[in-house]
């Protein structure tokens, strides 16, 4: 399998505060790839570091084989990488309508209200609100616009940071089931960031594990659920 | 005080309240995006509406000299915010105070390299109405009459922009969310250069408006920008829609109290009192609107 995000030996740092040092990690095309760890660990930055977004890094980023490292972010995300931002970086005062819209505005092809639709599908509590003023979506609600705006993109690979943050258990087992099947039908890669490592482990083919920067742990899910140390320390389980 | 001459002070309170409309509108753009107010944004005006005398000078026809006027003020809007604007805000330790001085400085730059280009003696613009035009009545001469219908005009286009096209909503949206727009592939610093090329376009209007009735020097826009600062805070420094409903405000007030209270000498003091009065019993403005956020 070739990998479509590659990190090698990434470090990143707000001003003077260094937070991932050295990180390698893989994302193989077509595959979910979950980043876990505790508060703290720098999953939300390591995408940041993806993005380019307010973040100094040094190291390389691939993505399909290009190097990424130090573009701005719009052309990044141009590249064809959907990011789903923590505190899902909602247009508050748009429409949802506009909100979907804005995640397609990269696209100069025709196909962009065939797409709402088509997402829709996937989260037709959109369909309902589509007129409605975005900041009046309950934060469930938000969190499935901020994926379709990301999705709208058409991206080859889907950042997503913490999407089950402060929504009912219900609704993160909704979301997880959706994201499985965009996988799957649109052979989306993901890059999964989560707090809840139990969901995550269900869904993914490769983890890796976060601590204070660094890459500590990395497999398939099966055998860092099953690393008795690992599960103590970080899984609390 | 008969009916006439009250119809009258309130009809060209409409007038002048055009000019302010488009200023404020001007600077409401620039502040919603940036949280900047351009304090040169009459001088940039006034330095538009020499160009467009110099072209009527040289013989260009009206509307064509209008027309490469606007489409200057534009291409000088954008080149101010990409090197000026854009400079500023990488400033290690910009704060706004800073932006205050460098706007107030571009201020006093284009007006003396106005002075110096052109002089300080008042110079005669020419009206596109003619003087003994159908729509000219004794309340309202031809030009007040186009003023306002200009200003309209531009300002329906405006918004159509704002509302109906896909630029439009991707400045919209850096406006709100410069972060998620970077995020959706927006050239953010762009849309922002933009939005002060129309600012520009819209001051400019404004200018070419306003000459004809004041005359042409390099304070021309000295007033117009002070009722303009009052139109944009009286409609709400964050709601475009206010801000020309506050200018045509601000225009009639003004003229009334000149009439019959203040006298004309004290005109400008009322919009300082405007302004003054927003900034204390309702900052947001009339129109401010406030987002609507479930968390």
């Amino acid at each position: 399998m070739t990998a479509l995000l590659a990190l090698d030996k990434v470090d990143a740092d707000y001003g003077p505060t260094t937070v991932l040092r050295g990180v390698t990690l893989e994302v193989p095309d077509g595959g979910m790839v979950a980043l876990l760890g505790a508060n703290g660990a720098g999953k939300t930055t390591t995408l940041r570091a993806i993005c380019h977004m307010g973040v100094k890094t040094r190291g390389a980023i691939r993505f399909a084989g290009k190097r990424i490292d130090g573009m701005p972010t719009e052309s990044i995300v141009r590249l064809g990488i959907g990011h789903v931002p923590e505190g899902r970086g909602t247009f508050l005062s748009l429409s949802v309508e506009e909100n979907l819209k804005l995640g397609a505005m990269m696209r100069r092809d025709r196909g962009i209200a065939a797409d709402v639709a088509r997402i829709c599908d996937y989260f037709p509590v959109l369909r309902e609100r589509m007129d409605q003023q975005a900041g009046t979506l309950s934060g469930g609600e938000q969190q499935m616009l901020a994926i379709a705006r990301a999705l709208m993109g058409k991206p080859r690979l889907l950042l997503l940071d913490e999407p089950s943050f402060g929504l009912a258990p219900v609704l993160v087992q909704e979301i997880f089931r959706i994201l499985r099947v965009i996988n799957k039908e649109e052979r989306m890669s993901m890059l999964l960031v989560e707090q809840n490592a139990r969901l995550a482990l269900d869904l993914v083919s490769q983890v890796f594990l976060l601590e204070t920067g660094r890459v500590v742990a990395s497999g398939p899910p099966q055998q860092i659920a099953a690393d008795e140390t690992v599960r103590r320390a970080y899984l609390g389980q | 005080m008969t009916v006439q001459t009250f119809l009258h002070q309130v009809l060209s309170g409409l007038a002048d309240g055009s000019l302010y409309a488009a200023i404020a509108l001007a600077l409401v753009m620039i502040f919603k995006a940036t949280h900047q107010v351009n304090f040169a944004q009459g001088e940039m005006a006034m330095f538009s509406t020499f160009v467009a005398y110099t072209l009527c000078g040289a013989g260009v026809p009206y509307w064509i000299a209008f027309l490469i006027t606007l489409a200057f003020s534009f291409v000088f809007g954008v080149a101010v915010q990409r090197t000026i604007v854009q400079w500023l805000t990488r400033l290690p330790h910009a704060s706004e105070l800073t932006a205050v001085v460098v706007f107030i400085g571009l201020l006093v730059v284009f007006n003396g390299t106005a002075g110096l280009i052109w002089g300080y003696t008042n110079k005669e613009f020419p009206s596109p109405f003619d003087q003994k035009a159908w729509y000219g009545s004794t309340y309202l001469n031809p030009h007040e009459v186009g003023m306002i219908g200009v200003t309209l005009i531009v300002l329906g286009i405006v918004f159509a922009f704002f509302r109906f096209t896909r630029l439009g909503l991707a400045m919209r949206a850096a406006a709100e969310n410069p972060q998620s727009s970077r995020l959706a592939g927006i050239r953010v610093g762009w849309m922002l250069a933009l939005g002060w090329g129309l600012a520009a376009l819209l001051g400019s209007i404004a200018g070419m408006m306003a000459a004809p009735k004041l005359f042409l020097d390099p304070n021309l826009m000295g007033g117009v920008i002070l009722y303009g600062f009052a139109a944009a805070l009286l409609g709400g420094i964050d709601n475009p829609w206010g801000a020309p409903i506050g200018g045509f405000i601000v225009g009639v007030l003004v003229n009334l109290g000149g009439a019959y209270v203040v006298g004309s000498h004290l005109q400008q003091t009322l919009a300082l009192g405007v302004i003054v009065a927003v900034l204390v019993f309702k900052p947001s403005g009339l129109f401010g609107r406030t987002v609507v956020v479930r968390v």
